[in-house]
Protein backbone atom coordinates (compact mmCIF):
# COMPACT_ATOMS: atom_id res chain seq x y z
CA UNK A 1 0.00 0.00 0.00
CA UNK A 2 1.14 3.42 -1.37
CA UNK A 3 2.09 6.39 1.66
CA UNK A 4 -0.63 8.50 -0.21
CA UNK A 5 -3.57 5.46 -0.20
CA UNK A 6 -2.82 4.71 3.52
CA UNK A 7 -3.76 8.45 4.18
CA UNK A 8 -6.59 8.10 2.44
CA UNK A 9 -8.00 4.98 4.02
CA UNK A 10 -7.18 6.42 7.74
CA UNK A 11 -9.24 9.58 6.51
CA UNK A 12 -11.93 7.25 5.22
CA UNK A 13 -12.31 5.30 8.83
CA UNK A 14 -11.94 8.13 10.25
CA UNK A 15 -15.20 9.51 8.71
CA UNK A 16 -17.25 6.53 9.19
CA UNK A 17 -16.12 6.83 13.06
CA UNK A 18 -17.30 10.42 12.64
CA UNK A 19 -20.58 9.51 11.03
CA UNK A 20 -21.37 6.16 13.28
CA UNK A 21 -21.01 8.27 16.38
CA UNK A 22 -21.81 11.91 15.53
CA UNK A 23 -25.29 12.34 16.89
CA UNK A 24 -24.83 10.01 20.20
CA UNK A 25 -21.80 12.18 21.33
CA UNK A 26 -23.41 15.26 20.86
CA UNK A 27 -26.54 14.26 22.32
CA UNK A 28 -26.56 14.80 26.58
CA UNK A 29 -26.62 11.31 27.98
CA UNK A 30 -28.23 10.65 31.17
CA UNK A 31 -25.85 8.27 32.97
CA UNK A 32 -28.19 7.00 35.24
CA UNK A 33 -31.90 9.12 34.90
CA UNK A 34 -33.39 8.14 38.32
CA UNK A 35 -33.14 10.19 41.18
CA UNK A 36 -32.06 9.26 44.32
CA UNK A 37 -33.97 8.34 47.63
CA UNK A 38 -35.63 11.69 49.04
CA UNK A 39 -34.10 13.51 46.03
CA UNK A 40 -37.94 13.52 44.87
CA UNK A 41 -39.59 14.96 48.23
CA UNK A 42 -40.94 11.59 50.32
CA UNK A 43 -39.78 9.32 47.23
CA UNK A 44 -37.74 6.35 48.37
CA UNK A 45 -35.14 4.68 45.70
CA UNK A 46 -36.79 0.56 46.02
CA UNK A 47 -34.91 -1.17 43.67
CA UNK A 48 -31.51 -1.00 41.47
CA UNK A 49 -31.57 0.46 38.30
CA UNK A 50 -32.17 -1.53 35.45
CA UNK A 51 -31.07 -1.15 31.72
CA UNK A 52 -31.95 -2.59 28.72
CA UNK A 53 -30.76 -2.55 25.05
CA UNK A 54 -33.21 -2.17 22.70
CA UNK A 55 -32.69 -5.68 21.42
CA UNK A 56 -33.52 -7.08 24.90
CA UNK A 57 -36.06 -5.26 25.74
CA UNK A 58 -38.64 -7.92 25.55
CA UNK A 59 -36.97 -9.19 28.66
CA UNK A 60 -38.71 -6.46 30.59
CA UNK A 61 -41.81 -5.76 28.80
CA UNK A 62 -42.31 -8.80 26.34
CA UNK A 63 -45.51 -7.95 24.06
CA UNK A 64 -45.04 -4.34 24.47
CA UNK A 65 -41.19 -4.17 23.11
CA UNK A 66 -41.88 -4.25 19.62
CA UNK A 67 -43.67 -0.98 18.86
CA UNK A 68 -40.64 0.58 20.93
CA UNK A 69 -38.46 -0.86 18.98
CA UNK A 70 -40.59 0.38 15.79
CA UNK A 71 -39.88 3.42 17.36
CA UNK A 72 -36.56 3.57 17.76
CA UNK A 73 -36.15 3.02 21.20
CA UNK A 74 -32.52 2.73 21.89
CA UNK A 75 -32.53 1.75 26.00
CA UNK A 76 -34.92 1.36 28.37
CA UNK A 77 -34.25 2.20 32.10
CA UNK A 78 -36.21 1.48 34.92
CA UNK A 79 -36.58 1.84 38.77
CA UNK A 80 -38.98 0.95 41.49
CA UNK A 81 -40.06 3.39 43.83
CA UNK A 82 -42.34 3.90 47.44
CA UNK A 83 -43.92 7.70 48.17
CA UNK A 84 -43.78 7.84 51.97
CA UNK A 85 -44.27 3.68 53.21
CA UNK A 86 -47.84 3.85 50.75
CA UNK A 87 -47.19 3.89 47.02
CA UNK A 88 -45.47 1.72 45.39
CA UNK A 89 -44.19 2.96 41.72
CA UNK A 90 -42.30 2.03 38.93
CA UNK A 91 -40.78 4.66 36.38
CA UNK A 92 -40.05 3.63 32.75
CA UNK A 93 -37.52 6.16 30.86
CA UNK A 94 -37.45 5.20 27.07
CA UNK A 95 -34.04 6.36 25.26
CA UNK A 96 -35.25 6.61 21.85
CA UNK A 97 -33.37 7.69 18.88
CA UNK A 98 -34.89 10.98 18.40
CA UNK A 99 -37.57 12.88 19.25
CA UNK A 100 -40.25 11.67 16.65
CA UNK A 101 -39.56 8.39 17.89
CA UNK A 102 -40.83 9.60 21.67
CA UNK A 103 -43.25 11.84 20.09
CA UNK A 104 -44.99 9.21 18.48
CA UNK A 105 -45.00 6.69 21.72
CA UNK A 106 -46.28 9.95 23.19
CA UNK A 107 -49.22 10.06 20.85
CA UNK A 108 -49.57 6.17 20.48
CA UNK A 109 -51.88 5.71 23.44
CA UNK A 110 -55.20 6.90 24.34
CA UNK A 111 -54.86 10.12 26.23
CA UNK A 112 -58.22 10.61 27.10
CA UNK A 113 -59.28 11.43 30.59
CA UNK A 114 -55.84 12.47 31.12
CA UNK A 115 -54.90 15.94 32.34
CA UNK A 116 -51.64 17.95 30.22
CA UNK A 117 -48.88 18.24 32.08
CA UNK A 118 -46.20 20.72 31.79
CA UNK A 119 -43.28 19.17 32.39
CA UNK A 120 -40.46 18.48 30.12
CA UNK A 121 -41.79 18.78 27.11
CA UNK A 122 -45.27 18.40 27.92
CA UNK A 123 -47.04 15.06 28.94
CA UNK A 124 -49.99 13.40 30.36
CA UNK A 125 -51.13 12.73 33.87
CA UNK A 126 -53.73 10.74 35.11
CA UNK A 127 -54.44 9.51 38.85
CA UNK A 128 -52.63 7.17 38.97
CA UNK A 129 -49.89 7.79 36.18
CA UNK A 130 -47.78 10.43 34.37
CA UNK A 131 -46.26 9.92 30.67
CA UNK A 132 -44.00 13.16 29.22
CA UNK A 133 -41.27 13.87 26.44
CA UNK A 134 -38.36 14.93 27.22
CA UNK A 135 -36.07 15.48 24.15
CA UNK A 136 -35.60 11.68 22.74
CA UNK A 137 -37.05 10.80 26.62
CA UNK A 138 -40.11 9.13 27.31
CA UNK A 139 -40.67 8.84 31.04
CA UNK A 140 -43.45 6.47 32.17
CA UNK A 141 -44.28 6.34 35.68
CA UNK A 142 -47.09 4.01 37.09
CA UNK A 143 -48.46 4.00 40.37
CA UNK A 144 -50.00 0.50 42.23
CA UNK A 145 -52.14 2.10 45.10
CA UNK A 146 -55.00 5.01 43.97
CA UNK A 147 -54.21 7.49 46.66
CA UNK A 148 -55.43 11.08 47.41
CA UNK A 149 -51.84 11.91 47.47
CA UNK A 150 -51.14 10.04 44.41
CA UNK A 151 -51.35 12.81 41.47
CA UNK A 152 -49.13 15.25 43.52
CA UNK A 153 -46.26 13.27 44.27
CA UNK A 154 -46.20 11.85 40.87
CA UNK A 155 -45.84 15.05 39.31
CA UNK A 156 -42.79 15.41 42.12
CA UNK A 157 -41.08 12.20 41.17
CA UNK A 158 -41.56 13.02 36.97
CA UNK A 159 -39.87 16.68 37.82
CA UNK A 160 -36.82 15.26 39.62
CA UNK A 161 -36.55 12.62 36.48
CA UNK A 162 -37.03 15.17 34.44
CA UNK A 163 -34.15 17.63 36.00
CA UNK A 164 -31.88 14.52 35.35
CA UNK A 165 -32.45 14.32 31.83
CA UNK B 1 -85.93 -22.67 31.55
CA UNK B 2 -84.55 -25.41 33.17
CA UNK B 3 -84.57 -26.18 36.87
CA UNK B 4 -81.38 -25.26 38.34
CA UNK B 5 -81.64 -29.77 39.26
CA UNK B 6 -82.34 -30.03 35.38
CA UNK B 7 -79.22 -27.21 34.95
CA UNK B 8 -76.66 -29.20 37.09
CA UNK B 9 -77.08 -32.91 35.56
CA UNK B 10 -76.67 -30.84 32.23
CA UNK B 11 -73.39 -29.33 33.18
CA UNK B 12 -72.36 -32.92 34.72
CA UNK B 13 -72.99 -34.44 31.79
CA UNK B 14 -71.05 -32.28 29.67
CA UNK B 15 -68.34 -31.91 31.74
CA UNK B 16 -67.47 -35.69 32.43
CA UNK B 17 -68.23 -35.99 28.50
CA UNK B 18 -65.60 -33.47 28.06
CA UNK B 19 -63.40 -35.25 30.81
CA UNK B 20 -63.97 -38.82 29.19
CA UNK B 21 -62.91 -37.42 25.59
CA UNK B 22 -59.60 -36.27 27.30
CA UNK B 23 -58.72 -38.54 29.48
CA UNK B 24 -59.20 -41.23 25.97
CA UNK B 25 -57.18 -38.75 23.88
CA UNK B 26 -60.10 -38.04 22.02
CA UNK B 27 -59.14 -34.35 21.25
CA UNK B 28 -61.60 -33.26 24.70
CA UNK B 29 -62.44 -29.50 23.79
CA UNK B 30 -61.39 -30.10 20.12
CA UNK B 31 -64.23 -32.48 19.59
CA UNK B 32 -66.94 -29.94 20.21
CA UNK B 33 -69.67 -31.49 18.17
CA UNK B 34 -70.80 -33.66 20.76
CA UNK B 35 -71.20 -31.25 23.40
CA UNK B 36 -70.95 -27.30 23.90
CA UNK B 37 -68.36 -25.84 25.28
CA UNK B 38 -69.41 -24.75 28.22
CA UNK B 39 -68.01 -21.41 29.80
CA UNK B 40 -68.56 -20.45 33.14
CA UNK B 41 -68.59 -16.33 34.24
CA UNK B 42 -68.70 -16.23 38.09
CA UNK B 43 -69.04 -12.55 39.22
CA UNK B 44 -69.20 -11.04 42.80
CA UNK B 45 -69.62 -7.55 42.95
CA UNK B 46 -68.49 -7.18 46.24
CA UNK B 47 -65.06 -9.53 45.89
CA UNK B 48 -63.04 -6.05 46.37
CA UNK B 49 -63.40 -4.82 50.16
CA UNK B 50 -61.54 -1.51 49.42
CA UNK B 51 -60.01 -0.13 46.01
CA UNK B 52 -57.48 -3.09 45.12
CA UNK B 53 -58.02 -4.96 48.30
CA UNK B 54 -59.74 -8.04 47.33
CA UNK B 55 -61.70 -9.92 50.00
CA UNK B 56 -59.96 -13.13 50.65
CA UNK B 57 -63.13 -15.48 51.78
CA UNK B 58 -65.47 -14.25 48.89
CA UNK B 59 -62.75 -14.92 46.21
CA UNK B 60 -62.46 -18.48 47.81
CA UNK B 61 -66.54 -19.10 47.34
CA UNK B 62 -65.89 -17.22 43.55
CA UNK B 63 -63.96 -20.03 42.82
CA UNK B 64 -66.24 -22.13 44.58
CA UNK B 65 -69.03 -20.82 42.49
CA UNK B 66 -67.45 -21.34 39.31
CA UNK B 67 -66.63 -24.97 39.95
CA UNK B 68 -69.88 -25.85 40.65
CA UNK B 69 -71.62 -24.39 37.85
CA UNK B 70 -68.79 -25.54 35.41
CA UNK B 71 -68.92 -28.82 36.49
CA UNK B 72 -72.85 -28.99 38.38
CA UNK B 73 -71.23 -29.95 41.26
CA UNK B 74 -72.02 -28.42 43.89
CA UNK B 75 -69.38 -29.50 46.76
CA UNK B 76 -66.17 -27.82 45.84
CA UNK B 77 -63.93 -31.28 46.24
CA UNK B 78 -66.34 -32.91 44.08
CA UNK B 79 -66.42 -30.13 41.76
CA UNK B 80 -62.30 -30.32 41.71
CA UNK B 81 -62.31 -34.23 41.26
CA UNK B 82 -64.76 -33.98 38.44
CA UNK B 83 -61.78 -31.37 37.05
CA UNK B 84 -58.61 -33.47 37.81
CA UNK B 85 -60.28 -36.77 36.52
CA UNK B 86 -57.61 -38.96 35.37
CA UNK B 87 -54.67 -36.77 37.27
CA UNK B 88 -56.03 -36.82 40.73
CA UNK B 89 -54.06 -39.29 42.60
CA UNK B 90 -51.24 -38.96 44.91
CA UNK B 91 -48.56 -38.80 42.59
CA UNK B 92 -49.94 -37.10 39.93
CA UNK B 93 -47.81 -33.24 39.43
CA UNK B 94 -50.37 -30.56 38.91
CA UNK B 95 -49.11 -27.33 37.52
CA UNK B 96 -50.89 -23.94 37.86
CA UNK B 97 -49.25 -21.49 35.06
CA UNK B 98 -49.79 -17.49 36.34
CA UNK B 99 -49.59 -14.69 34.11
CA UNK B 100 -47.04 -11.44 35.65
CA UNK B 101 -46.12 -10.45 32.87
CA UNK B 102 -47.59 -7.08 33.16
CA UNK B 103 -46.38 -6.03 36.40
CA UNK B 104 -47.94 -6.54 40.07
CA UNK B 105 -50.58 -3.80 38.70
CA UNK B 106 -51.70 -6.73 36.33
CA UNK B 107 -51.07 -10.01 36.92
CA UNK B 108 -52.92 -13.26 38.23
CA UNK B 109 -53.94 -12.37 41.84
CA UNK B 110 -52.09 -14.44 44.43
CA UNK B 111 -55.27 -14.90 46.36
CA UNK B 112 -56.94 -16.85 43.60
CA UNK B 113 -53.79 -18.82 43.08
CA UNK B 114 -53.38 -19.70 46.74
CA UNK B 115 -57.77 -20.48 46.49
CA UNK B 116 -56.94 -22.72 43.70
CA UNK B 117 -53.66 -24.48 45.60
CA UNK B 118 -55.59 -24.72 48.66
CA UNK B 119 -58.77 -26.98 46.74
CA UNK B 120 -56.31 -29.07 44.53
CA UNK B 121 -54.49 -29.99 48.89
CA UNK B 122 -57.98 -30.68 49.61
CA UNK B 123 -59.02 -32.76 46.42
CA UNK B 124 -56.02 -34.82 47.26
CA UNK B 125 -52.97 -33.52 45.58
CA UNK B 126 -49.84 -33.33 47.48
CA UNK B 127 -47.89 -29.54 48.20
CA UNK B 128 -45.07 -30.92 47.03
CA UNK B 129 -46.88 -32.04 43.68
CA UNK B 130 -48.05 -28.46 42.68
CA UNK B 131 -46.25 -26.29 40.82
CA UNK B 132 -46.83 -22.86 40.36
CA UNK B 133 -44.53 -21.16 37.25
CA UNK B 134 -43.94 -18.49 35.30
CA UNK B 135 -41.38 -17.93 32.68
CA UNK B 136 -39.36 -14.77 34.73
CA UNK B 137 -37.99 -14.48 38.01
CA UNK B 138 -39.88 -10.67 37.99
CA UNK B 139 -43.07 -12.02 36.86
CA UNK B 140 -43.54 -14.80 39.52
CA UNK B 141 -42.80 -11.74 41.73
CA UNK B 142 -45.42 -9.99 40.37
CA UNK B 143 -47.88 -13.16 41.16
CA UNK B 144 -46.56 -12.94 44.69
CA UNK B 145 -44.44 -15.57 44.91
CA UNK B 146 -40.63 -15.94 44.91
CA UNK B 147 -38.78 -18.81 43.41
CA UNK B 148 -38.65 -21.68 45.86
CA UNK B 149 -38.12 -25.42 45.16
CA UNK B 150 -38.37 -26.90 48.73
CA UNK B 151 -38.84 -30.48 48.87
CA UNK B 152 -42.40 -30.78 50.57
CA UNK B 153 -44.01 -27.42 49.82
CA UNK B 154 -45.65 -25.97 46.87
CA UNK B 155 -42.89 -25.50 44.14
CA UNK B 156 -42.96 -21.97 42.82
CA UNK B 157 -40.43 -21.79 39.89
CA UNK B 158 -39.54 -19.26 37.50
CA UNK B 159 -38.53 -20.66 33.98
CA UNK B 160 -34.94 -18.59 33.96
CA UNK B 161 -33.37 -21.02 36.65
CA UNK B 162 -35.87 -24.24 35.85
CA UNK B 163 -34.99 -24.34 32.76
CA UNK B 164 -36.05 -25.34 29.24
CA UNK B 165 -35.77 -28.73 27.61
CA UNK B 166 -33.50 -28.80 25.28
CA UNK B 167 -35.11 -30.49 22.55
CA UNK B 168 -37.31 -27.68 20.65
CA UNK B 169 -41.08 -28.54 20.27
CA UNK B 170 -42.99 -27.52 16.88
CA UNK B 171 -46.45 -27.30 14.90
CA UNK B 172 -46.57 -25.07 12.08
CA UNK B 173 -45.10 -21.36 12.71
CA UNK B 174 -44.38 -22.52 16.05
CA UNK B 175 -40.68 -24.27 17.28
CA UNK B 176 -40.10 -23.78 20.61
CA UNK B 177 -37.92 -24.91 23.93
CA UNK B 178 -41.01 -25.42 26.28
CA UNK B 179 -40.48 -24.69 30.17
CA UNK B 180 -39.30 -28.14 32.48
CA UNK B 181 -41.89 -26.81 34.82
CA UNK B 182 -44.43 -27.60 32.24
CA UNK B 183 -43.06 -31.13 30.94
CA UNK B 184 -42.77 -32.41 34.34
CA UNK B 185 -46.48 -31.69 34.83
CA UNK B 186 -49.67 -34.34 34.43
CA UNK B 187 -51.85 -31.61 34.03
CA UNK B 188 -51.85 -27.86 33.55
CA UNK B 189 -54.97 -25.55 34.98
CA UNK B 190 -54.13 -22.14 33.08
CA UNK B 191 -54.25 -18.92 35.49
CA UNK B 192 -54.17 -15.86 32.97
CA UNK B 193 -55.11 -12.46 33.52
CA UNK B 194 -57.62 -10.71 31.48
CA UNK B 195 -56.06 -8.15 29.19
CA UNK B 196 -55.50 -5.98 26.20
CA UNK B 197 -52.63 -6.64 23.97
CA UNK B 198 -50.85 -4.21 22.08
CA UNK B 199 -50.09 -6.82 19.17
CA UNK B 200 -52.84 -9.69 19.29
CA UNK B 201 -55.56 -7.83 20.72
CA UNK B 202 -56.58 -9.80 23.52
CA UNK B 203 -54.30 -11.79 25.96
CA UNK B 204 -56.26 -14.68 27.59
CA UNK B 205 -56.13 -18.13 27.73
CA UNK B 206 -54.73 -19.10 24.86
CA UNK B 207 -51.69 -16.73 25.11
CA UNK B 208 -51.06 -17.54 28.51
CA UNK B 209 -49.35 -19.88 26.87
CA UNK B 210 -46.49 -17.87 25.71
CA UNK B 211 -44.85 -17.97 29.46
CA UNK B 212 -44.17 -21.66 29.04
CA UNK B 213 -41.59 -21.45 26.12
CA UNK B 214 -38.20 -19.71 26.17
CA UNK B 215 -38.25 -17.38 23.28
CA UNK B 216 -41.73 -15.97 23.33
CA UNK B 217 -40.93 -13.00 21.40
CA UNK B 218 -40.52 -14.81 18.09
CA UNK B 219 -44.10 -15.87 18.45
CA UNK B 220 -45.83 -11.65 17.84
CA UNK B 221 -45.32 -11.89 14.22
CA UNK B 222 -48.73 -10.79 12.50
CA UNK B 223 -51.02 -10.51 15.84
CA UNK B 224 -49.38 -13.44 16.61
CA UNK B 225 -51.62 -15.22 14.20
CA UNK B 226 -51.17 -18.34 13.36
CA UNK B 227 -48.09 -18.87 16.41
CA UNK B 228 -50.64 -18.67 19.29
CA UNK B 229 -53.15 -21.02 17.93
CA UNK B 230 -49.91 -23.18 16.30
CA UNK B 231 -48.04 -22.64 20.21
CA UNK B 232 -51.36 -24.23 22.21
CA UNK B 233 -51.41 -27.05 19.49
CA UNK B 234 -48.02 -28.17 20.40
CA UNK B 235 -48.87 -32.11 21.58
CA UNK B 236 -47.24 -31.49 25.09
CA UNK B 237 -49.17 -28.34 25.71
CA UNK B 238 -52.96 -29.59 24.08
CA UNK B 239 -52.40 -32.29 26.24
CA UNK B 240 -51.31 -30.92 29.59
CA UNK B 241 -53.54 -27.59 29.46
CA UNK B 242 -56.88 -28.88 30.17
CA UNK B 243 -57.88 -26.08 32.07
CA UNK B 244 -58.08 -22.29 32.74
CA UNK B 245 -59.49 -20.33 35.78
CA UNK B 246 -59.39 -17.15 34.37
CA UNK B 247 -58.53 -14.01 36.32
CA UNK B 248 -60.93 -11.32 35.70
CA UNK B 249 -60.92 -9.90 38.95
CA UNK B 250 -59.59 -6.78 37.38
CA UNK B 251 -58.21 -6.57 33.67
CA UNK B 252 -57.33 -3.91 31.05
CA UNK B 253 -59.08 -2.60 28.56
CA UNK B 254 -56.31 -0.79 26.35
CA UNK B 255 -52.36 -0.53 26.19
CA UNK B 256 -52.26 -4.02 27.54
CA UNK B 257 -50.09 -6.15 28.52
CA UNK B 258 -48.59 -3.53 30.58
CA UNK B 259 -49.91 -2.11 33.44
CA UNK B 260 -51.96 0.79 32.55
CA UNK B 261 -53.73 2.09 35.53
CA UNK B 262 -55.98 4.67 33.48
CA UNK B 263 -57.42 1.80 31.50
CA UNK B 264 -57.65 -0.76 34.60
CA UNK B 265 -61.32 -1.96 35.28
CA UNK B 266 -63.19 -4.34 37.58
CA UNK B 267 -65.22 -7.13 35.87
CA UNK B 268 -65.15 -8.90 39.74
CA UNK B 269 -65.15 -12.03 38.12
CA UNK B 270 -63.33 -15.66 37.28
CA UNK B 271 -64.03 -17.10 33.42
CA UNK B 272 -63.28 -20.46 33.66
CA UNK B 273 -63.74 -23.57 31.46
CA UNK B 274 -61.70 -26.39 29.35
CA UNK B 275 -61.95 -25.22 25.98
CA UNK B 276 -59.71 -22.47 25.50
CA UNK B 277 -60.90 -21.33 22.06
CA UNK B 278 -64.34 -20.66 23.65
CA UNK B 279 -62.71 -18.75 26.91
CA UNK B 280 -60.91 -16.70 24.55
CA UNK B 281 -63.90 -15.78 22.45
CA UNK B 282 -65.52 -14.78 25.35
CA UNK B 283 -62.83 -12.56 27.04
CA UNK B 284 -62.68 -10.96 23.55
CA UNK B 285 -65.87 -9.40 23.44
CA UNK B 286 -65.70 -8.58 27.45
CA UNK B 287 -63.02 -6.47 26.25
CA UNK B 288 -64.80 -4.81 23.48
CA UNK B 289 -68.14 -4.32 26.00
CA UNK B 290 -65.71 -2.19 27.89
CA UNK B 291 -63.87 -0.21 25.19
CA UNK B 292 -67.23 0.26 23.52
CA UNK B 293 -68.52 1.36 26.73
CA UNK B 294 -65.95 4.24 27.15
CA UNK B 295 -65.92 4.98 23.52
CA UNK B 296 -63.09 3.51 22.13
CA UNK B 297 -62.77 1.99 19.00
CA UNK B 298 -63.01 -2.07 18.42
CA UNK B 299 -60.19 -4.23 18.42
CA UNK B 300 -60.74 -3.97 14.65
CA UNK B 301 -60.48 -0.31 13.77
CA UNK B 302 -57.89 -0.55 16.10
CA UNK B 303 -56.22 -2.62 14.06
CA UNK B 304 -55.04 -5.58 16.28
CA UNK B 305 -58.27 -7.77 16.36
CA UNK B 306 -57.10 -11.26 17.98
CA UNK B 307 -57.45 -13.13 14.85
CA UNK B 308 -55.50 -16.19 16.26
CA UNK B 309 -58.99 -16.96 17.71
CA UNK B 310 -60.51 -18.12 14.43
CA UNK B 311 -57.32 -19.98 13.52
CA UNK B 312 -57.38 -21.84 16.67
CA UNK B 313 -61.03 -22.87 15.69
CA UNK B 314 -60.04 -23.97 12.52
CA UNK B 315 -60.21 -27.32 11.06
CA UNK B 316 -56.42 -27.29 10.80
CA UNK B 317 -55.90 -26.37 14.62
CA UNK B 318 -59.43 -27.68 15.95
CA UNK B 319 -58.29 -26.37 19.57
CA UNK B 320 -61.83 -25.34 20.33
CA UNK B 321 -64.82 -23.34 18.90
CA UNK B 322 -65.37 -20.18 18.48
CA UNK B 323 -68.98 -20.39 17.39
CA UNK B 324 -71.36 -19.13 19.77
CA UNK B 325 -73.92 -21.58 18.71
CA UNK B 326 -71.63 -24.53 20.14
CA UNK B 327 -70.84 -22.51 23.27
CA UNK B 328 -72.67 -22.30 26.30
CA UNK B 329 -71.90 -19.15 28.03
CA UNK B 330 -73.23 -19.46 31.59
CA UNK B 331 -73.15 -16.31 33.97
CA UNK B 332 -73.32 -17.13 37.52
Amino acid sequence: MTHRSSIFAIALAAAAIFTLMGPAACRKKAADPFPATDAASGWKKTSATRIFAAKDLYQYIDGDADQYVAAGVVTTSTSDYKYQGKIEATADVFEMGDVNGAQKMLDAGSLAGGKQLAIGDGGIAFAQSVLFRKGPYLVRIVAYQGDPDTPLALSGLAQAIAGKL
Amino acid sequence: MESRREFLKTAATGALLLSSKSALGLGGAADHNAVKSRVVIARDAKVYSSPGQLDETRVVALLDRAVASWTGYNKPLDGWKRILGKDLGPDKVIGLKVNGLGGKGIATHPVLTKAVCERLQQAGIKPANIIIWEQRTRFLEACGFEHSDNPGSIRTLSSEIFGYEQNPQSFGSARVNLAKALTLCDMVIGLPILKDHSMAGVTFAMKNMYGVVERPFELHRDGCNPAVADLNCIPVVRQKVRFTIGDALSSVYDGGPGFRPERLWYPNALIVGEDRVALDSVAWQMIERKRSEVGMPTLESAGRPPRYIATAANAAHGLGTNEPGRMEVVEV
